[in-house]
């Protein structure tokens, strides 16, 4: 029920960003959520691609820094306060949210919040019981 | 005009004839080989393979058929098997790093700590330093020699002494101005950056009692004089050691400023050519090399201190008749002065290579901002990673910064960089990009 997400270090410096989009764009590979968490030397490039699978070979030949990380992925209809809930279940059982971003698709009226947590087994079974939607990586 | 009124300590011994000082020399040479040859293992050993007995070592002119000692020798004797003297003769221990961590040990007995504050108080004159003076210390104490050197050299004229020790630039400022300090030693960068860092502080030179300084451990410029003299309102003289000779004080510039005064009666200048190691004429640039001729616990024969120089046997206006040294042009090896510690490229790499996450590709870049060197260490980050959390790469950072830090005793900044993204090089790597000027 997890979502893969792929992560890649990055210098902090002009170019690099290109270099990622334009080798995945130039091997026909869609971004279906991108986010990036900056330093002031270095930044790490967050993403989830249509095909996670040959993004990541593409990008290991490439010679990037790359890994695979599975994320919690929930959704929640689009209106105030929606993500908060989400939020304060975690916060509840004392789990660490180390970082979230989120996304709506077009045609759908739920909005989609990645997250990595402190413990996802625990976060996991906690969402499930609250009857909270989790996403997996086909609904993407 | 000259704040510094230079005198001389000691015109006995600094302003002997030539043929009185080779007396000298020779007299004391005799003994330090007769006295290595007997209680120093390496040296025995070395003067053996030559087939060189103590006897035949009779005058300064036969210090040429003596073999060399390269630092690699002290390190291999690491820790003590250098000694001259027994252990319990011993006082004091210094050490300076070296290529693989290991340390260049120097163990010094009452009678060296006599000729190391001798030395220093002669330079501490040359800056005019007496008993009325107030010398501010602010090289580093410790292992390091030069804190203590200048220690001993202010003790030993009688001044005031303010052992400050590196550090905290604001109360550095501040003990200088309130204590009135009329003297300054420390590296000549520190200097510079203590006095850009005045008026930052809401401080005014006018408020300082400043006249003048011995500034060493590194190798400095003519402009950079000037700037420092500008800056401090002072005289800001050349101050020159090397631990396993002694520490600072081996040589000193006076108040002519040109050159540095070596102390002959204590130590014997040459230079020779690196390359065919033969003995060069004064004039020359070569290769300096030093042999102590009064020290009994760790006396060295024909040294070979790396740094790129030339000797003058002109005449000197301050009435000394000691050789001089002009500055030091280069080291011949690949030996970096950072904030007057020697730090070698080998270090760092080691220090890195006990971090996991990263690679065996870095490089080293020095540059001098603020007057103050800093380095900076681009390391790639280890391609197999799966770097997903920030945390995670700035805890590899820290890493590095910690490691580097205990290894050389410098700070570094630590700039982690894609994998593949430093340039490799064809044959010899080039590791260091100097950019100090």
């Amino acid at each position: 029920m997890l979502v893969k997400q792929l992560s890649v270090f990055m210098e902090n410096r002009p170019g690099r960003l290109y270099k990622l989009t334009h080798t995945l764009g130039e091997e026909g590979i869609d971004f279906v959520t991108l986010s990036i968490a900056d330093t002031k030397d270095f930044g790490i490039v967050r993403f989830i691609a249509r095909d996670n699978d040959r993004a990541y070979e593409v990008l290991k030949k490439a010679g990037f820094t790359v890994g695979i990380t599975e994320l919690i992925g929930v959704e929640v209809e689009d209106r105030p306060n929606a993500l908060a809930k989400v939020v304060q279940l975690m916060e509840e059982s004392d789990i660490n949210v180390e970082y979230l971003y989120s996304f709506v698709l077009t045609n759908h009226n739920t909005a989609k919040i990645l997250m990595r947590v402190s413990d996802t087994d625990r976060a996991v079974e906690i969402l499930r019981e609250k009857g909270i939607r989790l996403l997996s990586e086909k609904i993407l | 005009m000259a704040k510094v009124k230079d005198y001389i300590y000691r015109p006995e011994f600094e302003c002997m004839s030539r043929p009185e000082l080779e007396a000298l020399q020779s007299e004391r040479l005799r003994k330090t080989v007769e006295r290595v040859y007997q209680n120093c293992g390496p040296y025995r050993a070395k003067m053996d393979a030559c087939k060189l007995r103590p006897s035949d070592i009779r005058s300064v002119k036969d210090l040429a058929k003596l073999p060399f000692t390269v630092k690699h020798d002290l390190r291999e004797a690491y820790p003590f098997g250098f000694y001259s003297a027994a252990q319990s003769e011993i006082v004091e221990v210094h050490a300076s790093s070296g290529t693989t961590g290991k340390l260049t040990v120097v163990g010094y007995t009452q009678n060296d700590i006599g000729v190391w504050a001798e030395i220093a108080a002669r330079s501490l004159a040359m800056a005019g330093v007496t008993e009325d003076s107030l010398v501010h210390v602010a090289y580093g104490y410790g292992l390091f020699t030069g804190g203590l050197g200048a220690h001993y050299g202010a003790q030993k004229i009688g001044a005031s002494t303010v052992p400050a020790s590196a550090g905290n630039t604001i109360r550095q400022l501040t003990l200088l101005r309130d204590f009135g300090a009329t003297h300054l030693c420390c590296t000549p960068s520190y200097a510079i950056f203590l006095g850009t860092e005045i008026e930052k502080a809401g401080m005014n030179i006018e408020d300082f009692s400043l006249i003048g300084g011995a500034f060493g451990a590194e190798p400095w410029t003519y402009q950079m004089r000037g700037e420092l003299e500008r800056l401090l309102h002072i005289d800001a003289l050349d101050i020159y050691g090397l631990s396993e000779i002694c520490g600072p004080g081996v040589s000193m510039e006076c108040m002519q400023k040109h050159g540095n005064h070596v102390q002959e009666d204590h130590f014997i200048p040459e230079i020779i050519d690196p390359e065919t190691l033969e003995p060069l004429p004064f004039g020359s640039e070569g290769e300096l090399v030093f042999t102590t001729i009064t020290k009994t616990g760790q006396p060295l024969i024909r040294y070979r201190t790396r740094d790129l120089c030339t000797l003058y046997d002109e005449k000197c206006a301050c009435g000394r008749t000691t050789v001089k040294m002009g500055k030091v042009k280069g080291r011949s090896d690949d030996m970096l002065i950072i904030r007057g510690v020697n730090v070698f490229p080998s270090q760092i790499e080691a220090a890195i290579m006990n971090v996991a996450g990263v690679s065996p590709h870095y490089m080293i870049y020095v540059d001098r901002v603020n007057n103050l060197d800093v380095m900076e260490i681009d390391i790639e980050l280890d391609g197999n990673l799966a770097p997903d959390r920030v945390s995670e790469i700035e805890s590899i950072q820290k890493k590095v910064e910690t490691e580097v830090n205990s290894y050389i005793g410098v700070s570094a900044r630590i700039k982690l960089c894609e994998s593949g993204s430093i340039r490799r090089s064809e044959g010899k790597a080039v590791r260091v990009i100097d950019r100090r000027g």
